[in-house]
């Protein structure tokens, strides 16, 4: 909301030398946060002069152009250079002399041009920010303007004024008027405020309309509300006032401080007559709308929409009609979308003599579901939805007739209607010392009484409470907690101390907590760099990473994605990894070992989430209802993901590079293993999109974890990804589920242990991890650490075999082990991996 | 003798040195062979004779010692001189990890209310809109459900959605929780901007809960002023300004007071706050006329914006890995 200052001042006593910035303060202070501040963006002379004499001179370029003498007030006149047509001697016109500067910035200087030196310029509207017209220059004649000549011409026309532009939250929907926000202003300031609804000229013809149509003096059939679809159980009018103005003149000019208004406050100067219903609307916060009298047939009627029906508003839009929508109607059908956008045939027009002018109370979520249906929001529809003052209709329409006899030359008639039909608002109770209960400090019965009288409320006294009636224009104070807000807000939020509550003793964070910053600290300190990607993708890549079986994976789809082309979310972290190690590398970034801990969406095929009807959002739903909520939404498993391409360790003296690969990605799973107290174990596995030999299986127990491996390098390829690149996708959740909820240790034997080598020879696809569990199971307890040391194939091994060397530690933890002990158990592992894999001992 | 120690000060290694031990100690050594005349002197010689002889050995024997620590020095010296390296080209076998920022600061900022006795509460980024809206007393209508930009699941009448606010965990921890309530909930947080300097889609939020007997929105402004505190220094402090939000009332923007800020000291937005509001208790079971609370919620990346001057968000949510390592694990 744009509010002139001008404006401003007509309703409340504003200081001379008051600044925007000030004015922002104040608003800010009763909840109104500044946007920005507006000005015509002219300064310098600018003054009216008055045409004495041109001479038309033809151009070599086909144009005429006109050299004028300009009294300007002083001594002498001005020659000036005029390309425009419109105007005759004697005209008396705006100039902007040499050191003016116009909006754009524009700067006016002495210039020579068509062979004159031009010493300043003959302004159109356009060309002072007074609208759209820039067909010739501003005649102020045709403003009704007869000024001195000399004046400042940005007083006369309202250039000098600005305006604030505060942002209104959607409780305040008052706040969309010059009104409201007047109001706010007297209440940060104390300055007196005047409502310009109450002005005596006002009341008095409303109470006078009033009379009329009980007196039956209404000539036409009267307007009828007809709503047989109330949308919950609300009828879709309740204040529909009516009043005619005959013979006026709708081709006059509108004038210069209308015009100048209602552009600081962003609206385009139409025409008089639509230009004044703007008029009100933005000083009072009455939507208006003007009908061509003559044009309409038979009484208004307000009502739903029949099905199929169309209406054609005033944007030319042919719009087929939902049967929500709520229409203004006469015997030729509907003539507009109530609250919305009036429609074409009943259109004003420059020819239009006899106005019927309509001022309303709509249905807020009525005209809301209108306006959202037909993607309308107008001016009008955005005051309807947060609440219009349903006891200002009567001033409104009275203000435009006013306006309309002012300045339209028309004449008031007796014609008029009146239906109100408003539920009058229930007090609301308010104990003594709740507010100072609720805000933690101290106020007076004064600031109590003074804040609440101030924004409208009646106020009686009862049993250690106050009952407030709030005011026709605050359909947001619904509660004490509402009434509370107003008083702390005009008495000022800095009331309120600082005073830290002592919470019961808490439990920290949970175990979950922890182990995910456990796991997310070690990926970093072992040399990861975690980032965050965006959980939006396509089918494609949620099809080649969301499972290990190539075909279509069950994902979320999005109705309104941002990116058409990635309107699913994620089932995997890796094609986000992906793209980012794709950014990194196009920036340079070669070496990358990148991680993301977070979410995937893992709905099950054929299942249906979500809800039908939600519950009401008022009362706590039954056991059954939230368990029907908690349990609407698909699986989001909690993983850690992370990819590796490029060198491990860089080339360096005496130090090769050493590349990164499935090794890394493995080591991450045990990595992440290890932050969470669990044994990773690894496996040969099988995914459709990774290579086929270097795929890792993972496991905690019997429990499938995730995949380690390196891309497909087709794949990768494809992916702008090096050939090597390797990831690794682990179920972190899972996993933290499944992990001990705590270490058991065993006691640290001090006893020497034993070291022995065991050489086997066995087929050379034998998984060496397999012949290490065999060799472990075999050996039993005494056997404390085993390691592969070296897969020998070649001279002294026949073909499709090698020979695996595992380093073995023994230890006993209640004597010294001896040799043979130690030997004994080596060949108990040795017979079973001989068992198991045909594994024979190699001297 | 003097032969022998004029061998043993000229050897110059440890092998030398042996062979020179070898030659005058060994058992055909001109001592050795000196020695094994005893049995020929006369017996009142014997003594005496015996006596020069195990001096002279001893003499060579101690000067052999002494060389011998001489030599054993020297040659570590040596070999330390070999071994010397240039410390500033050691090969590196490790690269820098990092977490990210946001990460850190979300986990720091859990820290500091579980400082208070507070816990973290989480829950589903994808959520039902009646934990994201009704409940949060946003009527189907209200015209606050469009002030933001959701993003809905296919189908729309589902009513499932990405959740635009860390709220419905504020509503799950009163569904679920035992009374008084101080809950603080980190987490990711979802609207339809378009990725630039100022907006991403995918952000975080912070928000906090407290519901008690008796709090005020006094104790609002104390908590937010001691996480001030903790966040920017002790000069910080809490400025409150009316604004709306469907879910308090009364309702507050929050600003503080950025005491280090680089530039100078200032005041920033930081989020907004205000007392719970009794529809939204209602709809958790809560009776409002006994219970009553306050919650707020700020931006993470905001946050991170402001207390370490950065400008751009898109460095927050590219992934470029420069970005993370300039903060390693600490922020």
């Amino acid at each position: 909301m744009r509010i002139p200052i001008s404006w401003l001042r007509e309703f409340v006593d504003v200081p001379l030398d008051v600044t925007p910035d000030d004015v922002h303060a104040a608003l800010v202070s009763v909840g109104f946060e500044e946007e920005a501040i507006h000005t015509f963006g002219l300064s310098g002379p600018i003054v009216v002069g008055q045409v004495l004499e041109f001479t038309p001179e033809p151009q070599s370029n086909g144009k005429t152009i006109n050299w004028c003498q300009v009294d300007v007030g002083e001594s002498a006149p001005r020659g000036i250079v005029c390309g425009a047509h419109n105007f005759i001697v004697g005209d008396k016109v705006v100039v902007s002399l040499p050191g003016a500067i116009l909006p754009g910035p524009f700067p006016i200087a002495a210039r020579t041009t068509y062979g004159h030196v031009s010493d300043g310029m003959i302004a159109s509207a356009r060309e002072l920010g007074l609208g759209e017209e820039h067909d010739g220059i501003l005649r102020l004649a045709s403003l009704g303007l007869d000024p001195a000549v000399g004046a400042d011409a940005t007083a006369l026309l309202g250039l000098d004024d600005w305006a604030v532009e505060i942002n209104v939250t959607p409780d305040r929907g008052y706040a969309f008027s010059i009104r409201g926000v007047a109001r706010e202003y007297a209440h940060a300031t104390g300055a007196a405020f005047r409502d310009p609804a109450e002005r005596p000229e006002l009341t008095q013809v409303a109470s006078r309309v009033a009379s009329a149509e009980s007196a039956g003096l209404v000539a036409r059939p009267a307007p009828s509300i007809d709503d047989r679809a109330p949308i919950r159980g609300r009828t879709g009018a309740s204040v529909f006032v009516t009043r005619v103005v005959r013979g006026i003149d709708a081709a006059r000019p509108s004038p210069a401080w209308m015009v100048a208004r209602l552009s600081l406050a962003g609206i385009r100067s139409i025409s008089l007559v639509v230009d004044i219903t703007n008029y009100v609307m933005l000083e009072l916060g009455q939507p208006i709308h003007g009908y061509d009298l003559d044009r309409l047939s038979g009484g208004l009627v307000v009502r739903r929409a029949e099905p199929g029906a169309t209406l054609e508003t005033l944007d030319g839009h042919r719009r087929t009609l939902h049967p929500q929508d709520l229409l203004i109607t006469d015997d030729s059908g509907p003539i507009g979308l109530a609250g919305v956008m009036g429609g074409a045939s009943t259109e004003i027009a420059a020819t239009t003599a006899n106005v019927l002018v309509e001022a309303a109370n709509f249905d807020p979520v009525s005209i809301a579901r209108t306006a959202r249906r037909h993607k309308l929001p107008s001016e009008a529809s955005r005051r309807f939805e947060r609440g219009v003052d349903p006891e200002v209709a009567d001033a409104a329409a009275a203000r435009v007739v006013e306006l309309l006899v002012q300045l339209a030359d028309g004449t008031a008639d007796t014609e008029g209607s009146r239906l109100f039909d408003v539920v009058p608002r229930e007090p609301i109770v308010l104990p003594d010392g709740y507010i100072a209960g609720l805000m933690g400090a101290d106020y007076s019965d004064v600031e109590i009484l003074r804040s609440l009288t101030d924004i409208g409320g009646s106020i009686e006294p009862i049993n250690h409470a106050l009952s407030v009636t709030a005011p026709s224009w605050r359909p947001d104070l619904t509660d004490k907690a509402t009434l509370a807000e107003e008083v702390a807000r005009i008495v000022g939020y800095d009331r309120i101390p600082a005073v830290l509550p002592t919470a019961p003793p808490g439990r920290g964070l949970t175990r979950e907590q922890r182990l995910r910053r456990s796991a997310a600290g070690l990926l970093a300190s072992t040399g990861h760099t975690e980032v965050l990607s965006y959980p939006f993708v396509s089918q494609g890549a949620n099809d080649t990473f969301g499972g290990p079986l190539a075909g279509a994976v069950p994902a979320i789809r999005l109705a309104n994605p941002l990116d058409g082309e990635a309107p699913f979310l994620r089932t995997s972290l890796l094609p986000g990894l992906i793209e980012t190690a794709r950014r990194n590398l196009s920036r340079g970034l070669n070496d990358l070992a990148i991680y993301e801990i977070g979410s995937v969406f893992r709905p099950e095929a054929d299942t249906r989430y979500g809800s039908g009807d939600l519950p009401s959002g008022i009362i706590r739903p039954t056991s059954s209802e939230l368990a029907d909520l908690l349990g609407s939404i698909p699986p989001q498993p909690l993983r850690v993901a992370a990819l590796f391409t490029g060198a491990a360790i860089a080339k360096q003296p005496g130090q090769p590079s050493v590349p990164r690969g499935i090794a890394d990605a493995i080591d991450a799973a045990r990595q992440v293993g290890h932050a969470l107290g669990v044994t990773v174990t690894v496996a040969g596995g099988s995914h459709h999109s990774f290579h086929p030999g270097r795929t890792a299986e993972l496991f905690f127990g019997d429990h499938n974890i995730g995949f380690a491996g390196e891309l497909l390098p087709a794949l990768a390829d494809e992916r702008d990804l090096p050939r090597v690149t390797a990831v690794l996708e682990l179920e972190l959740g899972l996993l933290i589920e499944l992990a001990d909820r705590a270490v058991s240790p065993s006691a640290i034997a001090a006893y020497p242990a034993a070291t022995q080598d065991l050489s086997v020879v066995v087929g050379a696809d034998v998984p060496a991890g397999e012949v290490l569990s065999a060799i472990v199971e075999g050996a039993g307890p005494l056997l404390e650490l085993a390691h592969l040391v070296d897969d020998y194939r070649g001279q002294g091994i026949l073909d499709g075999s090698k020979s695996l060397t595992f380093a073995l530690r023994f230890r006993a933890n209640d004597r010294t082990l001896t040799a043979r002990e130690a030997t004994e158990a080596k060949l108990a592992g040795a017979a079973r991996a001989s068992e198991r894999f045909g594994a024979a001992i190699r001297e | 003798m003097d032969i022998a120690l004029a061998a043993i000060s000229a050897a110059s290694t440890i092998a030398g040195l042996v062979r020179v031990k070898t030659g005058h100690l060994g058992e055909s050594s001109p001592l050795a062979k000196l020695n094994a005349t005893l049995r020929d002197v006369a017996s009142a010689d014997k003594a005496a004779f015996g006596k020069l002889v195990g001096q002279a050995r001893a003499c060579v024997n101690q000067a052999f010692a002494a060389r011998e620590v001489e030599l054993f020095a020297a040659e570590e010296t040596r070999r330390l001189a070999d071994e010397a390296m240039d410390v500033t080209a050691v090969a590196s076998r490790w690269t820098p990890g990092a977490r990210h920022p946001l990460n850190l600061l979300q986990e720091y900022i859990a820290d500091i209310f579980v400082g208070m006795g507070w816990e973290v509460g989480e829950g589903p980024e994808l959520e039902n809109e009646w934990f994201n809206f009704d409940a949060l007393n946003f009527d189907e209508d209200h015209p606050a459900r469009e002030m933001q930009d959701t993003f809905f699941v296919d189908p729309v009448e589902n009513h499932l959605v990405l959740r635009t606010q860390t709220s419905p965990v504020q509503i799950r921890s009163l569904l679920t929780r035992e009374l008084p309530i101080y809950v603080i909930s980190p987490g990711k947080v979802f609207r339809t901007d378009e990725l630039d300097a100022t907006h991403t889609p995918v952000f975080h939020q912070v928000e906090g809960i407290a519901i008690d007997r008796g709090l005020t929105m006094a104790n609002l402004r104390g908590t937010l002023e001691h996480f001030a505190q903790i966040m920017f220094g002790d000069g910080a402090k809490i400025r409150l300004r009316p604004n709306y939000f469907p879910f308090t009332e009364p309702s507050a923007e929050m600003d503080v007071w950025q005491p280090n800020a680089k530039g100078g000291a200032r005041w920033v937005e930081w989020g907004g706050c205000g007392m719970v509001n009794r529809n939204v208790l209602r709809a958790a079971g809560i009776d409002p006329e006994v219970y009553q609370g306050f919650a707020f919620g700020m931006g993470i990346e905001r946050t991170l914006q402001f207390r370490n001057d950065l400008n751009d968000m898109r460095d927050m949510v590219e992934g470029d890995i420069r970005f993370s390592q300039q903060f390693g694990m600490v922020l």
